[in-house]
């Protein structure tokens, strides 16, 4: 009796974060033939870089679960981390299908699926992310403005890949562009708030960004990102601060090295696990 | 230790098209923006095509219970104790 | 007692006979008030603790699929919690007040979150056994009297299933593994049983509240009846996944050391919550001076454009 008014709401596990997450085959029902005139090699590498930066990133925000400066803040970090997560399944196992030699060899009769391999059996030089992502959280202004860039960045890039040629590709960016709009309104809006909140909110703010914006050049010139961050920054009245890249291009920095230890101390104890 | 606790909103959802909205409960925020970003994290868990309404508690004006309770005359009631999770009458589906 | 007070006692008690809601705005008992807030509290309390001992583990989740359940699963507890706030806050406790005083230690949460978390199939069992008997315990409190606290229990007991159902998943699909996931598994089972067995709260007889609080109809069974249905539910899923169930003979001692803050993370848990509280002071703070300073803006939909 009590429940009608609930009803709509909880229509299945599917309408839940979990209910996708809880697919054996994270591809299930989509066409992995690798259209002529593309690269099976490249198209994988492609969707490795894309795979790590989400699974990277996810993981960092993940670290904030029962941490965050409210239970709402919780809950809003908890679902941009799950979508990153979802992203780095379908396109780790996308780079999988396309190229199965990427994948790392694991025991004789080990049950783990290409992407686990992949995210879970591969060591830090062998991952393609941005070291943008792979930084320590900081505090929230800090993690607000690396959601903000990196949202942005990849707005702009899953939009132009609504054409690609791979029909998986195409299809994952599709669904990636309505949750990183949401990603980007999010870490914009906080973006505004802490430039007008306190001082010390600012100050947080403008030292955040300086370490973001130092490590932005590995996610590529974009215009179009260019032209939404700086209109961000505008609306908040912050200048873009002034800071050189880091010399770590196309390496990574050693927080990775010890991300990754903690990430895969179980898969790795338990090769022929089934989890 | 400063107390800055945000206000209270309420939070309807409607969640399909041809349904009013519903009172689906209440949560914290700074300010209008920001509660209609939580609600749609903490109520709909970004679910699509659904609409939602916040409004902060405070705004809204409640009828007493029962006249003759003496914490609510002669006010007028406008000023509710607390207004989180409105009672739907059990007879009219998804007031 | 004036005839007015009279009047609503007599109101009040003929509302919780006819087995009807309480609703915010209605007179109340005092004692009734304040039984609420605290049961309310410890709920919301329990659910915000316990995010931690699984939490722990979602950095370490071994699949990128067990990776997102996981982390789904904790997510909900922030939002239990915060359902159950909101609740509370009916009554006039505002959240703030409610974590300064599980800080302080003035309020209490399930004493099952003090235990440490050692193994990933801790998760599994977490979900089967500690979330089974939350069900348990929960699923009366639908029809608990207290409106709000009614309401939100509705929310959460549907959640809640499925916290069960993927623990008993992931502790069937490591039974499938290898030996030692299975060891794991059962060593996992041996350390939360009697544990989860203690969640319904001490025998009958030493719980002093009961009695009042199935009068006013805020708890509907009492700890025996409801760990006596537990047990024999859990026995056919414990056959079923292939583990043996230790013995049901509890430990009241050391159930109460752990009720007044001994279990072996209390220090720690609190101490995180109350780090995670301290950290986002200067967040919260400037949020409300940032709202403070804008004019209120009119937001998408503009007005109630219903």
């Amino acid at each position: 009796m009590d429940d009608n008014a609930y009803a709509g709401l909880l229509v299945d596990d599917a309408h839940w974060a979990f209910g996708e997450a809880a697919h054996d085959d994270p591809l299930a029902g989509m066409d992995l033939t690798v259209p002529d005139g593309i690269d099976p090699v490249e198209l994988a590498s492609y969707c490795l870089v894309l795979g790590d930066d989400a699974l990277v990133l996810g993981h960092r925000l993940s670290e904030w679960c029962s941490r965050a400066p409210d239970l709402e803040e919780d809950v809003a970090l908890a679902n941009i981390a799950l979508d990153l997560v979802g992203q780095a399944r379908l396109l780790l196992a996308r780079a999988a299908a396309a190229d199965p030699a990427l994948v790392p060899d694991l025991p004789e009769g080990s049950p783990v699926p290409a992407e686990d391999a992949l995210a879970f059996f591969r060591d830090a030089g062998d991952f393609r992310n941005a070291t943008l992502v792979e930084l320590p959280n900081g505090d929230f202004a800090e993690t607000v403005c690396r959601v903000l860039v990196f949202a942005t960045h990849r707005l702009a890039l899953f939009e132009r890949l609504s054409d690609h040629p791979d029909r998986a590709l195409r299809g994952i960016a599709a669904r990636g562009v309505k949750e990183l709009t949401y990603h980007r309104d999010f870490a914009g809006r906080w973006f505004v708030v802490l430039a007008g909140g306190t001082e010390e909110s600012r100050r947080r703010l403008e030292a955040g960004l300086a370490t973001v914006w130092a490590h932005r050049r590995e996610l590529g010139e974009d215009p179009q990102a260019e032209e939404v961050l700086g209109r961000v920054l505008d609306a908040a009245g912050v200048t873009a601060p002034d800071v050189r890249p880091p010399a770590i291009l196309g390496g990574h920095t050693p927080h990775l090295t010890d991300l990754l230890a903690e990430m895969q101390s179980v898969a790795r104890a338990h090769p022929r696990g089934r989890w | 230790m400063t107390r800055s606790e945000w206000p209270l909103y309420e939070v309807f959802v409607r969640s399909k098209r041809g349904l009013n909205h519903v009172h689906v409960g209440s949560l914290h925020a700074p300010d209008d923006a920001l509660a209609l970003r939580h609600a749609r994290d903490v109520y709909t868990r970004r679910s699509e095509g659904v609409s939602i309404w916040v409004v902060r508690s405070d705004a809204i004006t409640a009828s007493s219970p029962d006249e003759k309770d003496p914490l609510f005359a002669p006010s007028g009631d406008k000023v509710y104790r607390h207004p989180t999770f409105y009672d739907i009458p059990d007879d009219v589906p998804h007031m | 007692m004036t005839a007015v007070e009279a009047d609503l006692a007599a109101g009040f008690a003929a509302t919780i006979a006819a087995g009807d809601r309480i609703e915010p705005r209605d007179w109340m008992p005092e004692g009734y008030r304040r039984t609420v807030v605290r049961q309310v509290a410890q709920h919301a309390h329990s659910e915000i603790i316990g995010m931690q001992p699984e939490g722990a583990w979602i950095t370490r989740a071994p699949s990128l699929r067990r990776k997102a359940i996981l982390l789904a699963k904790v997510q909900d507890e922030a939002g239990h919690g915060l359902y159950l706030y909101s609740a509370c806050e009916t009554l006039g406790v505002s959240r703030q007040d409610l974590t300064e005083q599980l800080i302080s230690g003035a309020q209490k949460y399930s004493s099952i979150f003090n235990y440490p978390t050692l193994s990933y199939a801790d998760v599994g069992t977490i979900g089967w056994l500690v979330d089974g008997a939350a069900i348990c315990n929960q699923v009366p409190l639908c029809r608990t009297s207290y409106g709000p606290y009614g309401r939100a229990m509705i929310r959460i007991c549907k959640e809640e299933s499925f916290h069960q159902r993927q623990g008993f998943e992931l502790l069937a699909t490591m039974m499938r593994g290898t030996d030692e996931q299975r060891a794991m598994v059962q060593e996992s089972v041996d350390r939360f049983w009697r544990p989860a067995l203690m969640m319904f709260g001490p025998p009958d007889a030493d719980s002093p509240n009961t009695q009042q609080s199935m009068e006013w109809g805020i708890k509907r069974h009492t700890n025996d009846e409801l760990r006596a249905r537990f047990i024999e539910m859990t026995a056919p899923q414990a056959a079923a996944l292939g583990v043996t169930l230790p013995g049901n003979d509890l430990d009241w001692d050391e159930f109460w050391r752990v009720v007044k803050g001994g279990g072996p993370c209390a220090t720690e848990r609190i101490a995180h919550r109350k780090q995670a509280h301290d950290d986002g002071a200067w967040v919260r703070e400037a949020a409300t001076a940032f709202a403070a300073r804008e004019p209120r803006e009119p937001q998408e939909p503009r007005g109630a454009a219903r």
